[in-house]
């Protein structure tokens, strides 16, 4: 492995910054990691890497700019995120020869922190999956093990940042897409407080569930990243207009727990959970007790519910969302149809693959008159009452834990059948969503029986992230390491 | 079964898609499943709660009534899959 590409994307910067290696070196070592790895593991849709050469060397010849917190560092993004002048596919068929003509607000923004693109990761088609084989176009492979799953529904970001494709990358997540695949990868991967970050350029999914966030493989990465993206945007009406605290000092001002209350849902933590996650999940809260935090019991009664609104919530706001698809515009076009009619309904069914037909026909269904009540209102009701039984749990502690997952990994090809027994995977980080707090998943060791890694889920108060990535840093440097897999 | 064949042939022409026999009787299924499942949230007594449609409190965000012109017709019509070069065309409606 080259050595650059198993640095940090905080140690990277630093030598960038430092003038010990130039942006082009950093970028050839990027490219030449992914040239060996992708064939395994094929986390990207598409690599820009003569743009990315191109402004390596641009930067190069200008010189380490102070001003830009990530000045030559090569990055990924999801390739549900609009790049201006290249392909953004949302992982589906009918997106193939789309090109927008702007950036989202995020990928701007890194941009402008003088970050270089080096290519666009596979996900399930329009981030509907928690697997990455529901990607129109291939599968992405665990670097862990080949024959298993990255998570979903970024599990090209997960991939492409185990596999030290790249210093970092961004998902997105609507019911636990950052951190299930950042959890079976082994990263670390943070779902930003709804509101944090702008979606100005994402393509929506589940409008009120949607955010955009960091997966890298330290604590300290992830809070770089987030810095640099978080915060109001004027093409973003729920981006909330907060100011963004600092991060990355946050980092430094705790050396130990203490004072820290841990909240334990007892609901996370009982039956269904396999013994390795259980083991490693509850190993990693005991060093936190060790290391001054105190471990509380709290309840979220509501938490068997979740999965129900949810898949109500989401595949509703998805069916209203993915409308816009009537290959007028952009995407796809039935070469065939004679009316107008049929042109729209050709181009969908042609142009949408299985999952995202069986999600719009089910939102649809929920939100049709007669079933509007039964279904969607009583879904966004259910909804209140886990958001304030999070609000309660969250009284009595300043962060929860859990698993992120009741398992590690699975094999490839386990849960293509079953449409709802892939959901109930889901069931510890939907909740978060529907709450619209902030949740990370930080690695905290392979399991015992599968030799996977395990995520620790760490969900903390409204716009509070400064506190979770706290913790987090602390325990990162306080468990055994989960190192980094062998490809 | 929770859900008709007749009504998910039904509302798929409500999403604009048009499913084979063998796709609605899969689809019908699977929906049976999932729907059956989602009665779980009958149990809850719901009936004085407000719905709650997103996290954020939604206010009407203001701005300034500023014409700006942030893309040319050209980059609108980029992608269209069919142009005259100033519209988009579609197949004839009249």
């Amino acid at each position: 492995m080259p050595e650059l590409s198993t640095l940090s994307l905080s140690e990277i910067r630093a030598k960038l910054a430092g003038k010990s290696v130039s942006a082009v070196e950093v970028t050839e070592s990027a490219l030449a990691r992914i040239e060996s790895t992708e064939p395994k593991v094929k986390a990207l849709l598409s690599l820009q890497a003569e743009e990315a050469r191109a402004l390596a060397k641009s930067l190069d010849a200008a010189g380490p700019d102070p001003a830009k917190p990530l000045w030559g560092v090569p990055l990924v993004v999801k390739d549900v995120l609009a790049t201006k002048g290249t392909p953004t596919t949302c992982g589906s068929k009918i997106l193939e020869n789309f090109c927008p003509v702007y950036d989202a607000t995020v990928v701007a923004r890194l941009k402008d922190a003088g970050a270089i693109l080096l290519g666009k990761a596979n996900m399930d088609e329009f981030a509907m999956g928690s697997t990455t084989e529901n990607s129109a176009y291939f599968a992405t492979r665990n670097p862990w093990d080949l024959e298993r799953v990255p998570g979903g529904s970024s599990g090209g970001s997960g991939a492409t940042v185990a596999a030290c494709q790249t210093y970092g990358a961004l998902g997105t997540d609507t019911g636990g897409s950052i951190r299930l695949p950042a959890s079976f990868c082994g990263i670390v991967g943070l779902k930003p407080t709804y509101g944090r970050v702008s979606r100005f350029g994402m393509v929506a999914y589940g409008s009120s569930l949607d955010q955009i966030g960091p997966m890298t493989r330290t604590v300290e990465d992830a809070a770089r990243m987030l810095q640099v993206i978080a915060g109001h945007d004027d093409r973003d009406s729920t981006s909330v207009d907060a100011p963004v605290p600092d991060y990355i000092g946050a980092l430094s001002d705790r050396a130990d727990l203490k004072g820290l209350t841990i909240g334990l849902p007892a609901e996370y933590w009982g039956e269904g959970l396999s013994p390795e996650v259980a083991e490693a999940c509850a190993k990693a809260v005991k060093q936190a007790e060790a290391l001054g935090a105190k471990a509380v019991p709290v309840d979220l009664k509501l938490s068997q519910y979740a999965i129900a609104a949810y898949y109500i919530i989401a595949t509703a706001e998805a069916s209203s969302n993915l409308a816009r698809f009537d290959g007028v515009r952009y995407g796809y076009r039935a070469k065939d149809a004679e009316s107008l009619l049929d042109m729209y309904v050709k181009s969908r069914t042609q142009g949408f693959g299985d999952e995202v037909q069986l999600r719009i026909i089910l939102g649809t269904y929920v939100l049709s008159s007669g079933y509007y009540d039964a279904y969607y209102r009583k879904a966004a009701q259910v909804r209140r009452l886990i958001r304030q039984d999070f609000e309660t749990a969250l009284t009595k502690c300043d962060v929860l834990c859990g698993p992120v997952c009741p398992t590690t990994a699975f094999k490839v090809g386990a849960m293509t059948s079953d449409p709802l027994q892939m959901y109930l995977m889901d069931i510890f980080t939907i909740s978060t969503n529907l709450a619209g707090l902030p949740g990370m998943s930080l690695p905290v060791g392979l399991g015992r029986e599968t030799g996977m890694p395990v995520g620790l889920q760490i969900t903390g108060r409204a716009f509070d992230e400064a506190k979770m990535l706290q913790l987090a840093s602390v325990l990162e440097k306080n468990v055994p390491a989960t190192g980094l897999p062998k490809l | 079964m929770k859900i008709s064949s007749e009504e998910v042939a039904k509302v798929a022409r409500l999403a604009r898609l048009e499913l084979s026999q063998d796709k609605i009787d899969q689809y019908a299924a699977q929906l049976g499943d999932i729907l059956g499942y989602m009665d779980k949230l009958a149990e809850l007594d719901t009936a004085s709660v407000e719905p709650m449609y997103t996290p954020v409190d939604q206010v009407s965000v203001m701005r300034e009534d500023v014409v700006a012109k942030d893309y040319t017709r050209e980059d609108i019509l980029k992608n269209a899959p069919e142009t005259d070069g100033a519209f988009f065309i579609v197949p004839r409606i009249v």
